[in-house]
């Protein structure tokens, strides 16, 4: 899933502040499970600028709405009748439904209102990490289950690096967390699984040309298109 | 035993301050009120396990939300007491009261002295 | 093992000599002087001298430039390459341009985390890692290829290809299979990590003898002689991947602090002694950061004076 974290709201407002009606687009999608764009995020934030604004007295009308997802066409379309009535849109979808939502209403500014980070996972409530690069070229059968690509931080395919101590990657001293060593969890793995001697041979070049280096991607297909 | 608590106060019951999202804190703000508060049980004594814990963080973290708009956060506080602590309440809910005036209406225009405890 | 690329360094351990070398770390601004200053305190000393390639990620002179000048000065540089800020457009074209100006070591690295040093918020590259870097060297020096395909008729680069390797990292059962990894795909030499934990790193060589990997690959030991027990404190505390025994920082701190630079260079001659008798070390890397000029005192020091001249190294 997508994992996305809200911005501030004081820069969500500065960006709206000279528009008279704003409407607030969340979406039911990924960033709702992330808690950070379904509906409860819309209502507070929309909530939030009212508050804002009604204290230093302008007049913004701040209507909100969420899409099951914003990232299809069909569902962007429920806001055809609507979004002439408004001078902007804030939206919560993740990098992508805020561009197709830009698309489709060519006229009207958009504006972001969450960080769009990672592919990931919910470790526990309120904890989301990285697992997927979206590389277009998945190499997780040869490595155990687990992505070097994603969780080593200089996506080596040769790891583990000098740097790794107890497991875990040498950035943890920088971040100020623990991150985990992503070979060192291709290590252990690989041992439990008795693949070891994959470690003895050099991997080849990756091809990067399925990923962000190739240019902007897309997928036809053929078999699935009307 | 009656006691007697400031009467701008407007009182919303819920079973458990577990129940009070961020967006209840806010609406009250937004229909009106110049400042809330919950007032949950002890830490610890929640009869469903945490509520009140959780109540806390969602406390804390819309008075981070409101100074991130301008507004004062000291209008949201979280309070904890007993059923049996009635003059606690009472002292409470002047304690903010008195607050909340020091900190005037949060809209110049509207009547001021409006609150709300859930 | 005898010498195939016109490196003085490889020319120096095919003949059975313990190898000394040591690294020079170029200015973080265009001063013409630095590297050659550093290298000349070097000259007699040393057979060949490491340039690092923007170590910790801190921007400085470039490695390439410093290892061309050094190489104007009649010196042998080994030319220290990371992977963290070049794809393999530009390492190829850089390994090209250091075959150009005759630069016949290479130290293949895969580079400090950039988040590291004083660019935090930039961008990485990470085309490829350090055992691939190495297996683009061998290729291009033994098939005359370049990765793209393309045959170079002439030019091809005559490197003595060299690797680090840090056996101090975790997992520590991992490490030989690690260099045996490197080894397989063409690392002729490896320069070690700095070496304080003497006993973890026996073990370590027994595995590299075992594994028969001290036959194929030339282990040079990486020594870096403490000058304070502040430094000591930091390389424990601060520094990912290097050990320092307790009893290392105790024998430090128990002198005067007016005699601590001594008592550390004391403790890399002892370790230089016991290792020449480790079977599979070749020779010794002298790592003195920030403090170059004592290189020559412990080179003399431990007996590795004056160096051996070889025939027919440039
Ligand atoms: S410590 Fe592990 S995860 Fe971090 S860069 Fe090195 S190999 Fe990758």
């Amino acid at each position: 899933m997508i994992m996305a974290k809200p911005k501030k709201a004081e820069e969500i407002i500065s960006r709206v502040k000279d528009f008279s009606r704003v409407l607030v687009a969340g979406c039911k999608g990924c960033v709702a499970i992330c808690e950070a764009g379904g509906q409860k995020e819309v209502e507070v934030l929309a909530s939030a600028m009212r508050i804002h604004f009604s204290q230093i007295g302008k007049r913004i009308e701040i209507d909100e709405v969420s899409l099951s997802r914003q990232c299809d066409k069909e569902y962007l379309q429920e806001l055809a009748d609507s979004i002439d009535s408004y001078d902007a849109v804030i939206s919560l979808a993740c990098g992508a439904g805020v561009q197709f939502l830009t698309e489709m209403y060519g006229e009207k500014p958009v504006f972001p209102g969450v960080d769009t980070c990672f592919i990931g996972v919910t470790e526990e409530q309120g904890v989301w990490s990285e697992r997927c690069q979206a590389c277009g070229n998945c190499m997780l059968g040869e490595t155990g289950g687990i992505c070097p690509i994603t969780r080593c931080s200089k996506r080596m395919l040769n790891g583990p690096c000098g740097g790794s101590e107890n497991g875990k990657c040498e950035i943890s001293l920088l971040v100020g967390r623990d991150v985990a060593c992503g070979w060192h969890l291709i290590y252990e793995r690989l041992k439990k699984l008795g693949e070891l001697e994959r470690f003895r041979r050099p991997s080849e070049d990756k091809d990067w040309t399925a990923s962000r280096d190739g240019g902007p991607r897309q997928i036809i297909r053929k078999d699935v298109r009307p | 035993m009656r006691l007697s608590y400031p009467t701008n106060l407007r009182i919303v019951k819920v079973p458990c301050t577990g129940r009070v999202a961020a967006i209840h804190l806010l609406r009250a703000i937004e229909k009106g009120a110049d400042g809330v508060f919950i007032a949950g049980c002890m830490e610890g004594d929640c009869h469903y396990q945490e509520g009140n814990l959780r109540a806390k963080k969602r406390v804390t973290y819309i008075r981070g939300l409101l100074e991130s708009i301008g507004v004062d956060r000291e209008r949201v506080a979280m309070y904890n007491l007993s059923a049996g602590m009635g003059p606690r309440f009472a002292e409470i809910a002047q304690e903010m009261t008195d607050k909340i005036r020091q900190l005037g209406p949060l809209v110049k225009s509207t009547n001021a002295g409006k609150e709300v405890v859930a | 093992m005898s010498a195939t690329t016109p490196s003085r360094l490889e020319k120096i351990i095919a003949a059975g000599h313990l190898a000394v070398t040591s690294e020079c770390g170029p200015p973080r601004n265009g001063d013409p002087e630095v590297v050659s200053r550093k290298a000349e305190l070097l000259r007699n000393h040393v057979d060949a001298i490491n340039v690092t390639d923007n170590q910790t990620a801190v921007v400085r002179q470039c490695s390439l430039a410093s290892c061309i000048r050094i190489k104007l000065l009649g010196l042998e540089p080994v030319l220290q390459m990371v992977t963290r800020d070049r794809n393999r457009i530009a390492i190829q074209s850089d390994l090209l341009g250091a075959t150009s100006f005759g630069v016949h070591n290479i130290l293949c690295l895969t580079g400090d985390h950039q988040r590291f040093g004083d660019h935090p918020t930039s961008a990485n590259v990470f085309d490829m890692d350090s055992t691939r870097l190495i297996q683009t060297v061998r290729m291009m020096r033994d098939e005359g290829r370049l990765l793209g395909g393309h045959q170079m008729e002439e030019g091809r680069p005559q490197m003595f290809i060299g690797a680090a390797e840090n056996p101090f990292a975790d997992p520590f059962e991992i490490r030989v299979l690690r260099l045996a990894k490197k080894v397989a795909a063409g690392a002729q030499f490896i320069q070690t990590q700095c070496i304080y934990n003497m006993e973890k790193f026996k073990l370590w060589m027994k595995q590299v003898r075992d594994e028969g990997l001290h036959e194929k690959v030339a282990v040079l030991a990486g020594i870096t002689p403490i000058k304070t027990v502040g430094m000591a404190k930091y390389m424990k505390n601060k520094v990912p991947g290097i050990d320092v025994p307790e009893a290392v920082i105790k024998r430090i701190a128990g002198v005067p602090k007016e005699n601590q630079a001594e008592e550390g260079i004391k403790l890399c001659l002892e370790q230089i002694e016991e290792l020449k008798e480790e079977e599979g070390i070749m020779g010794f890397h002298i790592m003195a950061i920030e403090w170059e000029e004592k290189v020559p005192e412990i080179v003399e020091r431990a007996g590795l004076f004056p160096r051996p001249a070889v025939n027919g190294s440039e």
